[in-house]
């Protein structure tokens, strides 16, 4: 136990007011809080790495983090909604199919029954599916704090390994995009060696937008475990904007992914791999998601 | 150090009890409630061995406090059974020696119920990926699978 002998305490407001005052109190007072939601990876990390007394602030019991909200100004998911809620949610699955597949791809059934995915974008692995699925989809998130609320786009929420850009006092109560609309469309592909169960080798999202004579009016194309973070490729958008998504301009996305990516290499890939397998994945993708958006 | 007081329902019948904070719900079922039937393999969310329902929702026990099963409902393989009389799956599972050691079987039951819940007649295929996340070290997984169809077999009939 540390000097300063905190015990742990397990809390569970039902407002975002209490949640931030709980928060609030712990960051004046240097006591140590840490916000739960599916607690797929707090506990592991807290029976292993890091197992210091705190105290557990569980946001399940807010309303707004429980939140799937789909208008036609935009779609928002609370930050404690699961993967499982989100895998079964037909208005997701039908306008945000990427961002589906990306949730469907986070661990085991047993792990889809608790994690969610803002949870997944808190914890900021390099390899996090949803990450690039969010950023194409021009996500943001909504942060709430003792100073107020303010919103951050996905790309820039994430700052590092594992690291966010929250600071003491602040949370997350959901993340935001805007409705996809008439022929626009996501999609996510990772490449793992086995079949399930794994972590990405390298991961690619899109968001394609084609006009009614197939030309590509709008593209964001994201990349995950090939940097420290999931990184926006605008030269690969660029390469697709304004094509009909001919092999050249596809490959040329494809060749921007690779360029773009800072990979290392490990025991599931080497960097060379991984800048190849990339722009496989980047192609492959595109592909997914203009067929969806043609219909 | 305070405990937490939480009401909760387990296999159907109202249930209290204190736990600490930092504790799993792995833990207070199989310490506290002495619901020795869900196993812990590895603790960390990797086995299934754990495995619980939670509203219906397939979980790890293990990555689960014991807090968050406040107000909500806990099935353990103990309520899968009707009394004396065994579920399809248990018996198919018998049936088909779809074990060896054990260790795992009560979690592959909980998961392949939930499973049976969500799809009456789910593919080889759908089997097979609902339940990557509960590992036999001993036996194998085709004779699961084959357990876990002849069970949807009897149950859609």
């Amino acid at each position: 136990m540390s000097l300063s002998a905190q015990d742990f305490a397990y809390m569970a407001p039902t407002t975002i007011d209490e949640t931030i005052t709980a928060l609030g109190e712990a960051a004046s007072t240097g006591a140590r809080c840490q916000v739960l939601a599916g607690g797929t990876d707090l506990l592991v990390q807290l029976r292993s790495a890091d197992p210091d007394p705190r105290t557990i602030l569980d946001i399940k019991a807010v309303p707004e983090t429980n939140r799937v909200g789909i208008s036609d100004k935009g779609v928002f998911i609370g930050s404690a909604v699961s993967a499982a809620t989100i895998t079964h949610h037909e208005g997701l699955k039908a306008i945000l199919p990427g961002l589906v597949e990306s949730v469907y791809l986070i661990g085991s059934t047993q792990i889809q029954g608790r994690a969610t995915l803002v949870g997944n974008l808190c914890n900021a692995s390099p390899a996090g599916d949803t990450i690039p699925a969010l950023i194409a989809n021009q996500a943001s998130c909504d942060i709430r704090g003792s100073n107020g609320a303010r919103s951050l786009p996905v790309e820039e929420f994430v700052v590092g390994v594992q690291s966010n850009a929250l600071e003491a006092g602040e949370f997350v109560v959901g993340v935001r995009m805007p409705h996809p609309g008439a022929r626009t469309a996501d999609a996510y592909l990772r490449f793992i060696p086995r079949t399930e169960m794994d972590i990405a080798v390298a991961g690619a999202g899109v968001s394609i937008t084609l006009d009614e004579a197939g030309v590509c009016t709008a593209a964001r194309v994201a990349i995950g475990a090939v940097a420290p973070t999931a990184l926006v490729v605008p030269a690969a958008a660029d390469a697709l904007i304004g094509s009909r998504l001919e092999e050249a301009s596809v490959a040329a996305a494809g060749r921007a992914c690779t360029a773009a990516s800072r990979p290392i290499s490990d025991k599931r890939g080497t960097a060379d791999y991984r800048r190849k397998v990339v722009a496989v994945l980047c192609e492959r993708a595109i592909a997914a998601a203009a067929k969806r958006a043609a219909g | 150090m305070a405990k937490t007081h939480v009401s909760t329902r387990i296999n159907g019948q109202d249930a209290e009890f204190l736990c600490s904070p930092e504790q799993s719900l792995l833990e207070v079922l199989r310490d506290t409630l002495q619901l020795t039937g869900t196993k812990e393999g590895c603790s960390t969310g990797d086995c299934g061995a754990c495995s619980v329902l939670v509203d219906g929702t397939l979980v790890c026990s293990c990555l689960m406090f014991a807090a968050e099963a406040e107000g909500h409902e806990v099935t353990t393989i103990e309520g899968i059974a009707s009394g004396s009389d065994l579920h399809p799956l248990q018996q198919k599972f018998l049936d088909h020696a779809a074990l060896q050691c054990g260790v795992c079987t009560p979690g592959f039951i909980v998961a392949s119920k939930a499973l049976l819940d969500e799809d009456p007649d789910p593919s080889e295929e759908s089997i097979r990926y609902w339940l990557a996340g509960n590992l036999c070290r001993c036996t194998g997984y085709d004779k699961v699978v084959r357990a876990v169809q002849d069970a949807a077999a009897e149950l859609r009939s």
